[in-house]
């Protein structure tokens, strides 16, 4: 991936203003790693690339979506490939997804997902669509919406819990983690995993029921 | 819209939908149930959590030379998504059922099975079957066991299975090794939306003729 002059100076002009564009990364910077200088996508944070959504948004950045791509494109890939698609349908739908971050971004809602999470599920429905042709009911919307602004509170206990619910799933024992990783990516249900595997369905289930009952104490 | 809702969805297949790996019929009852349950709304967002903290963690795969640029090209014909309007609905039936039957409860075309009994198959993918199901208040469900996984959501009135009551909003979820026969409240017809992923058995001759007519 090459960078060419003029989308090193939008690079600058995005790192500048993320301060200004996102209250919400500004607010939750520790104070010795300030916005401006450093760039936001090579540090640690508790709201992981959402300013880099909040660039999209605001003024197209592509040197924030370049980044975005570059680390979640090959995420989604896998899991599409793991979903059943061959590598070409893969491919392609990644880039639909990809696609659809562009389009969606303004509909990005950080008191209510994590960026992964939101990923998550848009490569989800474009894989249902895509891949098992089928339509996703999906619930009906609360009665009063979406909030026009999000709250900044909400917005960056959710991002932490998101941050301290990706690290629970990482410490889960082997074993249980696998389960969680095969029920979500693999398109299999707890049967077909039982089958699959060789192990009792009770077993699967039970290591299932404690992977979760650590994941929601991680979230206290 | 909060019911006074007892009976939840389970784990299992809360984290399935949020994985997205429900068979549609299934879908459709979880989504219809989640419309009427605060509860389970909250849970859902915390199963895709999970499901986004998966992606966060999970292997990857090495996109083609290009793919970027491909991506771009794809934006840039492109118009940013409209924000889409508020779905709800005031009527019995919940916004995701309505979208699949066409409208509320006056839109349904029912067909008798006997004994004041009418159901509708509402059409979804092969994998599992969606019908709705109407039982006249006081009156017995077919007695029937199950080859697969059956839910059940209540929407209007409610029904008496053993010693529980489900009422609107209340989800049942049954198994093969289940036998039961609900009954309807006295107090107003009952209305469900059931899906299963097996026939059912019916325990008497009637209603086992009657399902390979009706495909019940």
């Amino acid at each position: 991936m090459s960078v060419s002059a003029s989308e090193e100076k939008s690079a600058l002009k995005a790192n500048m203003s993320y301060g200004a564009v996102s209250q919400l990364t500004t607010q939750i910077d520790t104070p010795d790693r300030k916005a401006s200088n450093v760039n936001v996508q090579d540090r640690p944070s508790v709201a992981p690339w959402v300013a880099e959504i909040e660039a999209v948004k605001t003024h197209q950045d592509k040197v924030a979506f370049a980044a975005l791509f570059q680390h979640f494109a090959p995420r989604v890939k896998a899991f599409l490939m793991k979903s059943g698609a061959d590598a070409a349908l893969a491919e392609e739908t990644t880039q639909e997804v990809m696609a659809t971050l562009w389009t969606k971004a303004h509909m990005f809602d950080p008191s209510r997902a994590s960026v992964a999470t939101w990923i998550f599920t848009i490569a989800r429905n474009r894989s249902i669509d895509a891949l098992r042709k089928q339509r996703r009911p999906e619930p009906e919307d609360l009665p009063w919406g979406p909030e026009a602004e999000p709250d900044q509170e909400d917005a960056l206990a959710l991002q932490q819990e998101s941050t301290k619910l990706a690290q629970a799933l990482s410490e889960l024992p082997e074993k249980q983690r696998v389960l969680v990783e095969r029920a979500y990516f693999g398109d299999l249900s707890h049967s077909e995993i039982a089958a699959e595997t060789g192990l009792p369905l009770g077993t699967i289930k039970s290591r299932i029921r404690l992977a979760l009952d650590r994941l929601r104490h991680a979230l206290g | 819209m909060t019911e006074q809702i007892t009976h939840h969805l389970p784990d299992e297949l809360m984290m399935s939908y949020a994985a997205g790996t429900l068979p549609e019929a299934f879908s459709l009852v979880v989504a219809t149930h989640i419309s009427l349950c605060d509860e389970c709304r909250a849970r859902l967002v915390e199963f895709e959590a999970v499901g986004g903290a998966v992606l966060e963690t999970a292997d990857e795969v090495e996109l083609s030379e290009g793919a970027l640029e491909a991506t771009m090209k794809l934006i840039s014909s492109r118009a940013k998504d409209p924000i889409k309007a508020i779905r709800t609905s005031s009527g019995v039936f919940p916004k995701p059922l309505q979208d699949y039957v066409g409208g509320d409860l006056a839109s349904v075309k029912w067909r008798r099975i006997g004994g004041g009994v009418k159901q509708a198959i509402v059409p979804t993918s092969k994998a599992a079957n969606a019908r709705l199901l109407f039982i006249p208040a006081g009156a017995e469900m077919p007695d029937h066991g199950h080859a697969g996984t059956e839910m059940t959501l209540v929407l209007q009135g409610a029904y008496l299975d053993d010693d529980d009551r489900f009422g609107r909003g209340d989800i049942e979820v049954a198994n093969e090794d289940m036998e039961h026969t609900p009954v309807a409240d006295i107090g107003e017809d009952c209305i469900c939306l059931i899906a299963t992923d097996g026939p059912l058995r019916f325990n008497s001759l009637i209603p086992r003729m009657a399902q390979k007519l009706l495909r019940i």
